[in-house]
């Protein structure tokens, strides 16, 4: 370590300033967290990488076995049902960006009372514990007593067992992820339209343009920054789908069918944890790495051509 | 006929349409108060029951009779409450580090921190098992607590906050020969304390909240937090349904009062953070 003790300087003297050096202080303040981001983040990572490329040993040790882990991967239909089932909910998610524009946008009405409420209301499903609400949906969507079955019977419609069925299960796993989505977008977004000037839409106003024709015009392009953000984050939050598919559900030895709806992180879970190829899951986890910053990197591209900049 | 000013004219077809958003948003947990003060024959019946009989509040009693929901809640606290400071002890320092000091590497040492951001918790997460594994600490609260403790988010919310700040200050109390600690906890640290709310409401939430790491890291059910107990109890036939959904209103119940209570500062912090 470097102890350079620091000499005294004139307040305002040298005009190109130079950089002041802090001695040993940067490191004792970056320490606490460097050492513990280093050993539980930095350092797994590596490692990871690493068993990706090894098979676990019933007795402890590694051994390298080169892409075999990989080879596996692709060439078993797990991983292709979980990147599907993973995208559908991704998919059915994102439309709470549309949904939470609409919502924002009402409640930035001129003179609304109760917005605050309202905004609360929107919100709650967001903070709630995913794993708390997974049981009263799992009774809204059960297919003999079901809340939902019933209201669909009302319009003639013949609900599916949802938890049980292969296909519907992830659909209804997605409309309570949208669910609990809605709120943070609508937070968002409200944020958003406090930055647009009023007097946008008092000039619309007095060249008499409709409430319609203001949202299309004004309202939307002009969040569109805000949009973009919100649809990253949901991206990303939408490949790291396990919680709420694992508290709806359930475990795998008890219901066959969450084998048909596995994302790619319970496909790592059941991997890394349940089969216990903690090779196999290191696999899973670096595919998932490389599919997020793709898809990432994806939107960063389109976005320049419909983000509104000024 | 007086009309009220102009852009009052469609205020109840706004408010028709955001009551029926806020049903639909409400419902599941309207459903779930009812449901819990059934009996589980009510629950299960194939004709509509949409108010109880009686109102069964012993089915809250049954939680704690039934479920090791006590113990759980303790896991949940003790969790929440210590990442909550060590994160904020953390992340204040190695944010003001970063946003105020110069040192030599520190764009290498920021850029490495801040690149966890972008790897997804799977990629660090067997790892992470195998130290806690090797410390001997699985099925304990200090494995539960331990990797949750250090934060990449926070530092970057921290950094942004420090970065905010006028320099004059800091330097007014280096030339008093206060040294950069005393700067930091003296003159800094009181000026961010906005952003500090906003990284203990987003650590409290997620800590809270988080399933997978539990799950992985314990197996005896008084050992969970209420996260992975509720989780468990998903495919137990033995617990009827009216107690679980008591337990799942009771588990969830203080974030969403926490947040009720404090809806201004968390709107507010998530509207920005989300803003950058």
């Amino acid at each position: 370590m470097t102890t350079t003790t620091q000499p005294v300087r004139a307040p305002s003297s040298d005009k190109p300033k130079k950089p002041r050096r802090d001695g040993f202080w940067p490191w004792l303040f970056v320490a606490p967290l460097g050492i513990g981001i280093a050993v539980f983040y930095l350092w797994p990572i590596v490692q990871t990488a690493w068993f990706s490329l090894t098979e676990f040993g019933v007795f402890g040790g590694t051994t390298f076995t080169g892409l075999s882990n990989y080879q596996e991967l692709f060439s078993n239909g797990d991983l292709y049902k979980a990147i599907g089932n993973t995208l559908l909910y991704t998919a059915i998610v994102l439309l709470n960006v549309p949904i939470a524009v609409v919502v924002a946008s009402l409640l930035n009405t001129p003179g609304l009372r109760g917005a605050s409420v309202y905004r609360v209301l929107y919100f709650l499903p967001y903070v709630a514990m995913p794993t708390a609400v997974a049981m009263v949906w799992r009774i809204i969507f059960n297919g003999d007593f079901g809340v939902l079955n019933r209201v669909l019977g009302w319009f003639g419609i013949d609900g599916p067992y949802w938890i049980s069925t292969p296909g519907a299960a992830i659909v209804a796993v997605s409309v309570v992820g949208l669910w609990s989505s809605i709120g943070f977008s609508v937070i968002v977004l409200g944020a958003g339209l406090k930055q647009i000037p009023p007097e946008l839409y008092e000039a619309a106003e007095l060249d008499g343009a409709s409430r319609w024709r203001q949202f299309r015009s004004i309202t939307v392009p002009l969040l569109t920054p805000s949009i973009a953000f919100l649809s990253v984050v949901t991206v990303i939050a939408g490949f790291q789908l396990f919680d709420m598919l694992y508290a709806v559900l359930g475990t795998t030895n008890m219901n066959a069918t969450v084998f048909d709806s596995m994302s790619l992180v319970y496909l790592f879970y059941q991997a890394g944890f349940v089969t216990n190829d903690k090779g196999l899951a290191a696999a899973v986890a670096m595919v998932v790495l490389v599919l997020v910053a793709v898809a990432t990197a994806i939107q960063f591209r389109l976005q320049k051509k419909w983000v509104h900049v000024d | 006929m007086t009309r009220a000013k102009g852009p009052r004219r469609n205020n109840i077809g706004v408010h028709l349409a955001l009551s029926l958003g806020a049903v639909v948003m409400m419902f599941p947990f309207a459903w779930q108060i009812l449901m819990s003060l059934s009996t589980n024959a009510e629950v299960q019946s194939v004709t509509p029951h949409l108010w109880p009989e009686t109102l069964r509040w012993e089915n809250y009693a049954e939680v704690f009779r039934q479920l090791p929901f006590l113990d759980q809640l303790g896991n949940s606290l003790f969790i929440t409450v210590v990442r909550v400071l060590a994160q904020i002890a953390f992340c204040t320092l190695a944010g003001y580090a970063f946003a105020r000091m110069q040192f030599r590497g520190k764009a290498l040492v920021l850029a490495a921190v801040l690149s966890i951001l972008m790897v997804p918790s799977q990629v660090y997460l067997l790892p992470q098992y195998e130290i806690i594994q090797d410390l001997g600490l699985l099925g304990s609260v200090g494995g539960l607590v331990l990797p949750g403790l250090f934060s990449a988010f926070g530092t970057f919310l921290m950094r942004t906050a420090f970065l905010a700040l006028p320099a004059e200050l800091e330097e007014a109390a280096r030339l008093d020969g206060a040294n950069p600690f005393q700067v930091f906890w003296h003159v800094m640290l009181p000026l961010i304390r906005p952003s500090i709310s906003v990284l203990a409401i987003t650590a409290t939430l997620w800590s809270w909240n988080e399933l997978l790491w539990p799950l992985v890291v314990t197996t005896e059910s008084s050992s969970m937090p209420l996260s992975a107990g509720l989780a468990t109890l998903i495919n137990d036939r033995t617990v009827n349904y009216p107690v679980v959904l008591a337990a799942s209103l009771l588990a969830t119940a203080p974030v969403l009062i926490l947040f009720i209570v404090l809806q201004r500062r968390v709107i507010d912090g998530l509207a920005t953070s989300g803003m950058k």
